[in-house]
Order: C-alpha cells, then sequence, then structure tokens
C-alpha cells in the first residue's frame, strides 16, 4: 500500500493532502501490536560494541523469519551511554543494558516471543541494589521529560518515514498552509522559546528582528558545532532525529524570508554528519527541500558544512567565517548577526 | 612556505592523480565558500594534504594562496604532512582528560616517540588528539581508524596498538 501510494505520488509530496496520504498509508502498513526491539545506535553505545548486537539481532529475526511479526530498529542516541549498549524491548519498554552479541538469541527467545525478563541483562539500581526492569523505573531516566529528544529511541533516524509517521512535518505542514510569517513569530514570541547557546537570547525577539530586516538575501544557520563536553545534545538530536531539526529549520525560513540555510556539524561527530546528510537527501526527495515546498510556492535548500576541529567555531562570528571559507576566528560584533551576518546579510 | 608556483612539483601530482585532484577542485569551482570542505575531502583522499593541492586550489578557485594556506593550518584536522597508515585519537575532551587520557598520550609518546600531529618515522602510526568526541561514558577514548575503544588505559592500549601493523 505505501509502495502504491509513494509510486503514485512519485515520492515527492507537491501538496498537504499527500503527505496526509503518505502519512495514512504508511501508518496503516504498520502493524500497531507488533513487538519492537530498539537497539541504541548512538555514538556511545556504538563505541561499546552496538553494530555488533545490532548485526546479531537482525541475523537472528532473519534465521528465524520474524520479520513480519517484529519491528526491529537501530535508533538514535538514548542518553544512559555509561550502560550501553543499551536494547529497549516494547510495547512494554524493557530495558536491558550492557548487550552482547551473545545475548542476543536468548533475548529473542525469552523476552520478545514469550515476553520473560531476562534479570542478567537488567540494570541494577545503585541505590537500593535492586533490579530494574522497565525504562520508565531507572532513575536515570524517571524524573526526565524528553520534549525535543523525545522520539530518540523511537524512530530510525535513517528513514524518514518513520519521522513523518510519528506525526513529523505537520508543523511545517500547519505552517505553510495556516499560519501567515508574521503569525509565526508570534507564536514563537509567545512561546518563550530562548536559545541553548548560554546567553539565552529570546528566540522570538531574534526572528522578529531578522523578520523586519528588508533584503532579498536571508540565511538561515544551524549551529551544531558543539563543544560542551559530556552534554551533547547537538549530537544526540542529529544522530537521532535530524529530520526534526531540518523541520523546524524551514519554519524559520519561511518565517522570515530566507532560501537558504546551512548546518554547521563537527567534524568529531561522524554520524551526526552522515545521518543529517542522509536526512537532507531524503527531505529533497520527498519535497520537504528545493523549489515549491509542498506546494507552497516556497524555496528553501540547506547545504551541510563540516567544521575543522576548532572549538572557538561554536562562537556565531566565528563559525560565520568558517562557513565563508576563512579562518575561524571571531570578530567584535557590534551589529546583531541577525541584521548583518554571514556574507553580511541577515542570518538567524 | 614557498609561495612560489613551483609547476614542476605540481606536475608530479598531476601526472599521478590528475582526474582525482582535478575533479575535487572542480566540484567546488562556484563553491568558494566551501573550502574547509574541499579540504576536508582533499585530505580524506590523500590523508594529508600535499603542497601542490593547495597551490592548485588556489589556482583554481582564484583564493590567494595565503588564505588556503591560513585555513589548512587553522583547523585542526588538517595535515600538511603525509599521515601514518592508522591514525590514533585519543579524546583529551573535559571528561577523558579527568579520567586519565594525557597518560595515554604520554604512553604513546615514551613507546613511539610521537607527539600530537606527528607520524612515526615507519610511517605506522599517525597521534592526534582531540577535545571531546561525544561518548564521555566510556571515558577515556581513543579511536583508531574510525574504530571507538572506551575505558582505555596505557596497558590495554598497548594491546589494541599491537593489532595494527
Amino acid at each position: 500500500m505505501v509502495e502504491e501510494v509513494r509510486k503514485l505520488l512519485d515520492k515527492r509530496l507537491r501538496s498537504i493532502k499527500d503527505l496526509e496520504k503518505l502519512r495514512q498509508s504508511i501508518l496503516d502498513s504498520k502493524d500497531t501490536g507488533r513487538m519492537t526491539i530498539s537497539v541504541c545506535g548512538g555514538t556511545g553505545c556504538r563505541a561499546a560494541g552496538a553494530e555488533a548486537v545490532v548485526d546479531a539481532f537482525a541475523e537472528e529475526i532473519e534465521r528465524r523469519e520474524l520479520q513480519v511479526k517484529v519491528n526491529f530498529k537501530e535508533t538514535g542516541c538514548h542518553g544512559f551511554c555509561e550502560r550501553g549498549p543499551i536494547v529497549v524491548i516494547g510495547p512494554d519498554k524493557i530495558f536491558y543494558q550492557r548487550v552482547q552479541p551473545d545475548d542476543v538469541p536468548e533475548i529473542v527467545t525469552e523476552t520478545v516471543l514469550k515476553g520473560d525478563i531476562i534479570k542478567r541483562l537488567l540494570y541494577i539500581d545503585p541505590a537500593t541494589n535492586k533490579e530494574v526492569a522497565y525504562e520508565s523505573d531507572v532513575t536515570f531516566y524517571k524524573k526526565q521529560t524528553r520534549l525535543i529528544l523525545g522520539s530518540n529511541g523511537e524512530i530510525d533516524p535513517t528513514d524518514i518515514e518513520q519521522y513523518i509517521a510519528a506525526n513529523g512535518y505537520s508543523a511545517l505542514s500547519k505552517a505553510l498552509t495556516q499560519m501567515s510569517p508574521e503569525k509565526i513569530v508570534n507564536e514563537i514570541t509567545n512561546s518563550g522559546l530562548r536559545g541553548r547557546g548560554g546567553g539565552g537570547f529570546p528566540t522570538g525577539r531574534k526572528w522578529q528582528s531578522c523578520r523586519a530586516v528588508s533584503s532579498d538575501t536571508k540565511y538561515v544557520i544551524c549551529n551544531a558545532d558543539e563543544g560542551d563536553p559530556g552534554a551533547y545534545q547537538d549530537r544526540s538530536i542529529l544522530e537521532g532525529n535530524p529530520h526534526s531539526v531540518i523541520e523546524g529549520m524551514i519554519i524559520g525560513a519561511y518565517s522570515i524570508g530566507s532560501h537558504q540555510g546551512y548546518i554547521y556539524v563537527r567534524n568529531e561527530y561522524p554520524l551526526a554528519v552522515e545521518h543529517t546528510r542522509l536526512a537532507l537527501e531524503q527531505a529533497e526527495d520527498y519535497g520537504f527541500l528545493g523549489e515549491n515546498i509542498l506546494g507552497s510556492g516556497f524555496d528553501f535548500k540547506v547545504t551541510i558544512n563540516k567544521g575543522g576541529g576548532a572549538f572557538v567555531c561554536g562562537e556565531s562570528s566565528a563559525l560565520i567565517a568558517s562557513l565563508e571559507g576563512k579562518i575561524g576566528e571571531p570578530k567584535a560584533k557590534y551589529i546583531h548577526m541577525s541584521e548583518k551576518g554571514l556574507w553580511d546579510k541577515p542570518s538567524l | 612556505m614557498d609561495t612560489t608556483l613551483d609547476f614542476t612539483t605540481v606536475q608530479t601530482i598531476l601526472e599521478s592523480n590528475a582526474e582525482k585532484v582535478e575533479g575535487l577542485i572542480e566540484s567546488y569551482v562556484d563553491k568558494k565558500e566551501q573550502l574547509i570542505s574541499l579540504l576536508q575531502d582533499v585530505q580524506a583522499e590523500f590523508n594529508y594534504i600535499p603542497k601542490d593541492v593547495l597551490v592548485r586550489i588556489s589556482q583554481k578557485l582564484d583564493i590567494p594562496l595565503s588564505q588556503v594556506f591560513s585555513v589548512a593550518t587553522f583547523f585542526q584536522a588538517f595535515s600538511l604532512k603525509p599521515r601514518g597508515r592508522h591514525t590514533i585519537t585519543v579524546c583529551l575532551g573535559t571528561a577523558c582528560h579527568v579520567r586519565g587520557g594525557q597518560r595515554l598520550v604520554d604512553k604513546i609518546e615514551r613507546d613511539y616517540g610521537l607527539k600530537p600531529g606527528e607520524t612515526t618515522e615507519d610511517e605506522r602510526f599517525t597521534l592526534e588528539t582531540a577535545n571531546c568526541l561525544g561518548c564521555c561514558a566510556l571515558g577515556p577514548v581513543v579511536v583508531i581508524d574510525g574504530k571507538y575503544e572506551g575505558q582505555v588505559n596505557p596497558e590495554k592500549l598497548d594491546k589494541i596498538l599491537k593489532k595494527y601493523e
């Protein structure tokens, strides 16, 4: 069914209707009752050997011909890198940690097919010394409310259709069809959203001032040159849910009147680079980027730039210098980037 | 650096890798601003950035050689010297540093006479350091030819390095 709709649409979506049709067909093709196996494929878990675990699952599922019965995916970073490789078995979200390839056949037999929990793979709460069976009971996750990273453990970042099925690009279709650029900026201002870079600059005010400048050319820049050790929210989101970043950039571009965007990501994050590149290709194929996005008449393109390994390039003027192909040295800023940024053009 | 255009050396690189070099630079002709990406591609191809290629980039993209040179030397990721068969990257981000990343750098210096940025004479290893690779939970982290090794100590490092000839 999905195949048919896709063929009919020739992949590139030309209107909001096309998008909804595709979303519905993806959802219809999914058997919601299926068991899910989600293996964390973030940098932390990969470094701990997750790729071998992924291969072992793929092999085991094929050997037992469970492809239809089980929904198996490698997702982005789950966050609890210290206990990686992490495997979560749904729908109840049984949480296994430090999983090795040898454990895989047992997990499939006991947990996936019978629903039994394998005690040896459970996380032991250091405070109580008791085993914790479900993800939501792990102290690390217990008090977290995940907004931006919420879908990280749920979707395969290399497959745009999983993002679409999880209501992805619906904010974009709303913005393009039901809201004027002014209204979007107002909405952002009213939401109280602020920058995440430390300065906490109000996002709405930034968008407003960038929108207010009259210029033929404006740029949207996504700064993913993250240097703070141990935080890596940029890494996690680009690795685990790159389409959410792209969708946000398109909405921002539409509201300020920009047609070119850049994602500047550290080269030290090869997986984030790879997933972002793939996501950009897919978004273009499906008609979320390029000309006449979803039939709205709005054009926007995004280019990915890899950083050269200089910490200072996370600072906006240094980042812009390096986007212009110069050495990434910061310079004094007398005018906001939103008025005079990349190539001296207003930049968001 | 010698900035005069030495066509004999340009010739040698073009002889053995003409198509590759020209093709790479060609794809950036209208994208001067992506100089950093181009240099990354060159480095991925040759493992370092040959001087002749720097000169060729400057000529073809009409960017002053001084600018190409300054970009190639500013960013940590670029090397103007040939690199070893295996690249060891030791993470010295805060978390790995606290967990003993520096001891690994010291060990490599002792055993192989390598300082960060240098290559062994037999071109076996190049040592590099990085500032946070994004997997602090596994620190100290060492990456060899793209393969991540977590919770490395000097002893473990020794065993790992022996696998790479």
